[in-house]
């Protein structure tokens, strides 16, 4: 079983074994084109170690766990997290590393080299996984090679290509991956050609950069674009980039540097230079015998060929090719930086500020007419945020994504979620309004006779108390808003934190932690030149997390404010009071009051479905996302009203929580919610009051009934459903 | 989750497909278990087996009567851990009255037809587990119950 090939000996039979890459890189160099030393890693030595460590029955447990189809891309994104932590913590065998570090030791000695994922089954135009899988620049010595080499491999599982691989039809089980090792060129200017315009067919696109490829390739580095016309080779167009920065090899990896005036001033490349590029791509379409798309690079002007690849089949697929939108679930650490600015300095104090002036506003003393135009308004203001919301904050999540493939490969800790200690304890606004209510609940605890007045409802509505209940109640009441009037919600308040007095529940946070341990043990595997980024990475990603949860009380308090006005509208409306409180609905509200006449069309609520008593669930899959095991009743959340039934010890299940709801987890036992992955607010709340918590269970808000005695397994991600009903 | 139609059909398949099943039986606090050859009705309420009467499963059952047979389609490879299915089912056993006109074990005989001299010695017996609940495992972890007296 040959584990490494040269690229004098790779045949075109043996792509199935150093794929597609080193099999275009092969007949290039056998062509005698300018290619760099190169030797390839077969996928016999990916097979060897998936296969004598066990880690292929392990992934495949892990990749099973749930039905493909039931998964959300955060449960996969999960799921690839997970898999990602087994290659790092699992050594490759003495059978692979011996033959391997004598080659790499012989061809390449200490010389910085490149490690490249060559993926099989990347060999037509219907197929390019260009993008999908991991590169690395710079990598010196055999044993970091060797570690990259791994990294390379588990790339074949990232979020991406698993669903990208799904997408065109091929088994990601069988799946695997050969890499190339080439000598890293230092080039001066990098880019690529491509061989048709994805906009027009007739024409090449060639595209470059000053220093290395990673900068054009990531995106964090805008080219110089030239357009040349196929059939006559001359440039059509030259679009000049802003040219600030580039990509250089750095004493480890590669480093971000501004360019000097001179550069900024001058193209990376002359006409020459463009036209040299492109008559070696028409040479290697020939050779190839399809158009294709070609990394390159010039190393004091003489021009070095990465690889080459058939081109994108951009017009065939492109309505089913989702492979962009794969690549865009990653974001760039300046990308989220400028995201960060952005929601904290702008969209934050905006929505803060938006709230701030609708609550001012008296919606009383709008005549009807007023009303309607100000429930049209509030709508267009919900969907505008929303709109940010989606574009701005959504993405930023991705801050904590980035952070955890940092933290785990650099840490390669036994626990894949490890990182999330570093980062929770954030103050949530959600967890200081918990703060809030327990607080009042210790006082209640504290004087037995004021627990004696609130209890007999007889606490005079102008003490202290009861202001600071009324105030506190406004910020539960998003929920609710507008189905119950300020007093009921006052009473169910008072409720809740009589509730609250004897749970005694010690927020994590408070607990001694290791956070400090961890962040200083993360920021030691770091090299000291990446030190201040791994600090900058930490901070971006705190930010994340603490937002994901934040922006969803901004933008309740922001829906809010509609909600208060439609049920303005119920108070004046016989037909706007029969439709349901739904802000969807605020234009048919906003009708109701312009015309009297006017009749909503009555949407069919969802049938509700008779559970069958043949078929019981008795134990359900899901993600193991809060560590630890807690039985209980189950309180299913199916309207916002019964957030307020919810009592101490009872299992909170749910389709999908947001931070508006979370005001009760203090008093939950353990969380359960169908919306699956690590980071949905559920799991996040859980886990900063150290619930165990298993998040991703398909339907679970229908197989689970209210009262039932459940355990939840927040190692495992099961939920087990035990007989019978304890509460009503 | 599946429906009952769905899963009783699943289920009805793999009975059918299987020949034999763990057979879980206890006297006097001692479990034990054993292989049996089995044949299902449609209505997956009654399963059929047959034993010689010195057994020690036989002596179990005649002490205690409930007893559960675990039938699977596992492999014994790694997909079983996401492909396999394994119903126990649960519930009562009773001897059947030989006779040529027993519905029940001419079920058994068209299934096995190679132990059709082994059931018609007088030392065999045959037994019916009559079903309560199914309790259906796939996907390594995933678990329904079927009810069939509710």
């Amino acid at each position: 079983m040959k584990l490494i090939y040269h690229l004098s000996q790779i045949k075109k039979s043996d792509q199935k074994f150093v794929g597609g890459k080193a099999s275009a890189l092969a007949i290039m160099a056998q062509e005698k084109l300018p290619v760099p030393k190169t030797i390839c890693i077969s996928t016999n030595a990916y097979n060897v170690f998936m296969d004598e460590t066990g880690l292929r029955a392990q992934i495949l447990m892990e990749y099973h766990r749930k039905s493909f189809d039931q998964m959300r891309w955060e449960e996969i994104w999960d799921c690839s997290l997970r898999i990602h932590n087994m290659f790092a913590k699992t050594p490759i065998p003495s059978t692979v590393v011996a033959p391997l570090s004598e080659e790499i030791a012989n061809f390449f000695d200490k010389r910085a080299v490149a490690v490249r994922s060559s993926a099989v089954g990347e060999d037509s135009a219907s197929a390019s996984f260009a993008g999908l899988h991991e590169s690395y620049l710079n990598v010196r010595g055999t044993k970091e090679v060797l570690e990259h080499i791994k990294l390379v491999w588990a790339s074949t599982w990232s979020d991406a290509a698993i669903l990208y691989r799904k997408e065109i039809g091929l088994e990601v089980e069988k799946s695997s991956m050969a890499a190339v090792i080439q000598e890293l060129v230092q080039g001066q200017e990098s880019g690529v050609i491509f061989g048709r315009s994805p906009v027009d067919q007739s024409k090449a696109v060639i595209e470059a950069v000053y220093g290395l490829n990673q900068g054009l390739v990531d995106g964090t580095v805008e080219p110089d674009r030239w357009m040349i016309d196929r059939d006559s080779g001359s440039i059509v167009s030259h679009t000049p980039a802003t040219r600030t920065k580039a990509i250089v090899s750095a004493s480890r990896g590669v480093k971000i540097i501004n360019l000097k005036t001179k550069k900024r001033n001058k193209p990376p490349l002359t006409r020459h230079k463009v036209k040299q590029l492109f008559i070696l791509e028409k040479r290697l379409a020939k050779l190839f015998g399809s158009v294709q798309d070609v990394e390159w690079t010039f190393d004091n002007s003489k021009l070095r060929l990465l690889q080459s690849r058939p081109i994108t089949a951009i017009a065939k697929n492109e309505q089913t090719d989702d492979r962009k939108w794969y690549l865009s679930l990653r974001r760039s650490f300046d990308n989220l930086v400028s995201i960060r600015t952005k929601i904290e300095k702008e969209i934050v104090p905006a929505m803060v500020f938006e709230a701030e002036s609708l609550k001012r506003i008296d919606l009383k003393r709008m005549t009807d007419e007023e009303l309607a135009t100000e429930i049209s308004r509030r709508s267009d203001i919900c969907e505008k945020w929303k709109k940010q919301y989606w574009d701005f904050c959504i993405p930023f999540a991705h801050g904590v994504r980035l952070f955890a493939t940092v933290y785990n490969r650099t840490v390669k800790p036994d626990d894949p979620y490890e990182f999330l200690e570093l980062l929770a304890g954030t103050t949530f606004k959600s967890v200081k309004r918990n703060e809030k209510l327990q607080q009042l609940a210790n006082k209640l605890k504290k004087d037995k006779s004021l627990r004696e007045l609130v209890q007999s409802g007889k606490l005079p509505e102008d003490s202290i108390f009861s202001q600071e209940v009324a105030a506190l109640s406004e910020e539960l009441g998003t929920p609710l808003s507008g189905m119950i009037n300020p007093s009921q919600l006052r009473t169910k308040t008072f409720e809740l934190i009589i509730e609250m007095v004897d749970t005694g529940h010690v927020k994590k946070q408070q607990k001694v932690r290791t956070k400090s341990s961890l962040e200083r043990r993360f920021l030691a595997s770091m090299s000291k030149s990446n030190y201040a980024f791994a600090q900058q990475l930490v901070d971006l990603a705190r930010a994340s997390y603490r937002l994901r949860d934040d922006d969803n009380i901004y933008l309740g308090q922001i829906d809010r404010q509609l909600l208060d006005a439609v049920q303005e509208a119920r108070n004046r409306s016989v037909t706007v009071s029969k439709m349901p409180l739904d802000i969807s609905r605020a234009d048919e509200v906003a009708n109701c009051l312009r015309n009297p006449n006017y009749r909503p069309e009555s949407r069919k609520s969802k049938p509700i479905e008779v559970p069958d008593k043949q078929v019981l669930p008795r134990q359900l899959m899901g993600q193991p996302a809060g560590a630890g095991f807690a039985t209980g009743c189950a309180r299913v959340i199916r309207e916002a009203e019964d957030l307020f039934a919810f009592k101490k010890g009872e299992v909170l299940v749910c389709d999908a929580i947001d931070p508006n709801m979370t005001f009760i987890v203090p008093l939950a036992s353990a969380i359960v919610e169908r919306r699956g992955g690590m980071l949905i607010h559920g799991a996040i709340i859980a886990r900063e009051y150290g619930l165990p918590c298993v998040t991703g269970v398909p339907d679970v808000v229908e197989l689970i009934q209210n009262g039932q005695e459940i355990a939840v397994d927040g190692y495992l991600g099961i939920v087990t459903i035990n007989k019978g009903l304890s509460i009503n | 989750m599946e429906k009952r139609t769905d899963l009783r059909r699943k289920l009805k398949e793999l009975f059918d497909k299987q020949r034999i099943g763990v057979l879980s039986t206890q006297k006097k606090n001692r479990p034990y278990a054993s292989l049996i050859a089995f044949a299902v009705t449609d209505d997956l309420k009654s399963f059929i087996f047959a034993t010689p009467r010195t057994t020690r499963k036989y002596s179990n059952i005649m002490a205690s009567s409930r007893a559960a047979l675990l039938i699977d389609n596992r492999s014994n490879r790694m997909s079983d851990f996401r492909r396999a299915m394994a119903v126990t089912v649960v519930g009562t056993v009773r001897e059947l009255r030989k006779s040529r006109k027993s519905r029940l074990i001419q079920l058994y005989t068209d299934k096995h037809s190679h132990l059709e001299d082994f059931i018609k010695s007088p030392t065999c017996a045959v037994l019916c587990l009559e079903a309560k609940i199914l309790h259906v495992v796939d996907r390594f972890q995933h678990v329904v119950e079927l009810h069939l007296n509710k």
